[in-house]
């Protein structure tokens, strides 16, 4: 086993599967209060050299539990979700917890209501743990530009768990819960849950509401879950998913059952390979262990065939444009009025707003909002912000040909595995390449699923991007089951 | 579109976004902003004439699924005093800042 070869002490622990929770708290043999206490007991043993959750809420989680165990004891049929344990990323509001978003501006900010994804897993009977370390915003690939520090890969705690959502795909990773929220605007959700060796769902633009998300570029912003097995992704997605009256953007389209469409086999699905996505900057073992993946999907009776998407090369400068005009609007609500962080020492309203903002945002925020700012301005819409939404346009035609005569699309997930806290973080634009394979499924608004796809030599996990066309999550699970399947 | 970014530049765009940088933030946010410019420019290489800007999902039509806007009613909302305790500094029912205009 390649794992033999690692000297650094790992955290990595697979929870059950829902079913087999579900059907041991159905039976009475597992209790939800139990259960809850047990992860609470986990994370305080790891937590504190991981860095995964910034606030616990216990008070809500064990009266949920205690809910869920009454239920069962009088023998109600249980929710789908009933007792489950599960994380929630610092950028969803629940109501009356912390939600810092990884900033030191909202440090001690308590949001008086629940964002509708956390309210409809709770409705489902989910046992809601506490909030997870990501990147300050949103904003970064390595969890590194967390305001509370980065949070440690548990394969291996001398890397980075990837970002933004790296303590969603951590806490799976690490058996810290059963099941994590994360949010992906460039590839927040796929990209971490490659780096851990976890799945990571991207939705379709509008299939879950964006409602209680803390914005950071909202025409891109999706939530999604991470799981160890794809079968349970498909479920917290059919939870979680649905027309929200509060999300302008979210589907009025009614919701399939994810898991049992995943149950489907993979047999006789055409799968594109792009060209594009195995080329120059791909590091060899990333490919080998993704190509073992495609002769797993042909051994299934997919049919395999090459195709190119020429603009891909355009997807990186477009993504950065489009996502730092919109960061830079949405953040201007941070402003030391209504809530969060507020410099003291301020005589005016403007000084107030200035001094606020550059002593509550990290150094990535304010660069973000800095090109977005530069972008949108004077002189300089036309040839950047204008220009980016044109091959924004391109690039989401693009897909949509290719999904013309594929039903999945399937690439590496990054470019490299896991790499070390501290490598990249001196170099913005180094950072922002390895984002090449995920942003313009971002940009296109189509849905996709990271599944673990093997281990390098030295046993760092490899995420395959498993993509389908808009509202055909369906498809993309019934690829990552196969992918699951051959246990590579 | 590849015109570098000068000092001055840094400090207006910066003004626009009421961020203060400290002059040890200026020079490094420099270069990295000329950096990140440098390689978007890249985007001048296509040809986008004709192309209509995508501005969301949904302005690519048909099959990207479809959305509407909730009916126009008059809904409760949060209340006032749950909100005003995140506030910095209220009176309960107005938000306190420092004066606008200097007398």
């Amino acid at each position: 086993m390649a794992s033999e070869n690692k000297t650094a002490e790992t955290y990595v622990e697979k929870p059950k599967t829902l079913a087999d929770l579900r059907a041991g708290i159905t039976a009475g043999s597992i209790k939800a209060t139990d259960l809850a206490n047990s992860y609470y007991e986990r994370i305080e043993k790891v937590n504190p050299q991981l860095n995964v959750y910034l606030s616990l809420t216990r008070e809500r989680a064990l009266a949920q539990a205690a809910r869920v165990d009454d239920a069962a004891r009088s023998g109600d049929p249980l929710a789908p979700l009933a007792g489950i344990p599960v994380g929630i990323k610092d950028v969803l509001v629940m109501k009356g917890a912390p939600a810092t978003a990884g900033s030191k501006i909202l440090e001690n900010y308590h949001p008086p209501y629940d964002a509708t994804a956390v309210a409809k897993l709770e409705a489902a009977g989910a046992v809601l743990l506490g909030k997870l370390n990501c990147d300050e915003f949103a904003m970064g690939s390595s969890n590194e530009n967390s305001a509370y520090g980065s949070v440690r890969n548990p394969v291996d705690p001398e890397r980075v768990p990837g970002g933004s959502s790296g303590g969603s795909a951590a806490a799976v990773a690490a058996n810290m819960a059963v099941a994590t929220l994360g949010t992906d605007t460039g590839g927040s959700i796929r990209q971490p849950a490659s780096f851990c060796g976890v799945v990571g769902v991207l939705p379709t633009y509008g299939r879950v509401s964006r409602y209680g998300l803390i914005a950071f570029a909202s025409s891109l912003d999706r939530v999604g879950p991470l799981t160890a097995y794809v079968r349970d992704a498909a479920t917290l997605l059919g939870v979680i998913a649905g027309h929200d009256p509060k999300d302008a953007t979210s589907f009025s389209a009614s919701v399939p059952d994810f898991a049992a469409e995943s149950d489907k086999p993979a047999e006789g699905l055409r799968i594109g390979v792009p060209a594009e996505y195995f080329a120059e900057g791909l590091d060899p073992e990333v490919r080998t262990a993704i190509e073992k993946g495609i002769a797993a999907l042909e051994s299934a009776g997919c049919k395999v065939k090459p195709i190119t998407l020429p603009n891909t090369r355009y997807a990186v400068p477009t993504y950065y444009l489009v996502a730092t005009a919109e960061a830079s609007a949405n953040l201007a609500r941070f402003d030391g009025v209504r809530y969060g962080y507020r410099s003291p020492a301020s005589d005016t309203l403007s000084a107030m707003y200035s001094h606020s903002r550059d002593e509550g945002f990290g150094a990535e925020v304010k660069r973000r909002i800095l090109l977005g700012t530069y972008a949108l301005s004077a002189g300089y819409y036309d040839a950047y912000y204008l220009k980016a939404q044109q091959v924004r346009r391109l690039l989401a035609e693009e897909y949509l040909s290719a999904f013309a005569e594929v039903d999945a699309i399937v690439t590496p997930t990054s470019p490299m595995p896991a790499f070390k806290l501290g490598e990249k973080s001196g170099d913005p634009l180094a950072m922002y390449l390895a984002d090449i394979y995920t942003v313009t499924a971002s940009l296109a608004g189509i849905c996709g699923v990271n599944v673990p796809c093997g281990t390098t030599q030295a046993g760092l996990p490899v995420g395959m991007q498993v993509l389908a066309a808009h509202m055909n999550e369906a498809t993309a699970f019934r690829v990552a089951r196969a992918v699951e399947a051959a246990g590579l | 579109m590849t015109t570098k970014v000068t000092v001055e530049e840094v400090e207006r765009v910066a003004e626009l976004a009421h961020l203060e940088l400290s002059p040890e933030e200026v020079g490094p946010m420099l270069r990295d902003l000329n950096a990140v410019l440098d390689y978007m420019a890249e985007l001048n290489e296509l040809d986008t004439t004709g192309v209509a800007p995508l501005a969301q999902v949904s302005e690519l039509g048909g099959a990207v699924g479809a959305s509407e806007p909730r009916a126009d009613q008059v809904q409760t909302s949060l209340d006032r005093a749950v909100v005003m305790r995140e506030a910095p500094e209220t009176d309960q029912v107005f938000f306190k800042v420092p004066k606008v205009i200097e007398r």
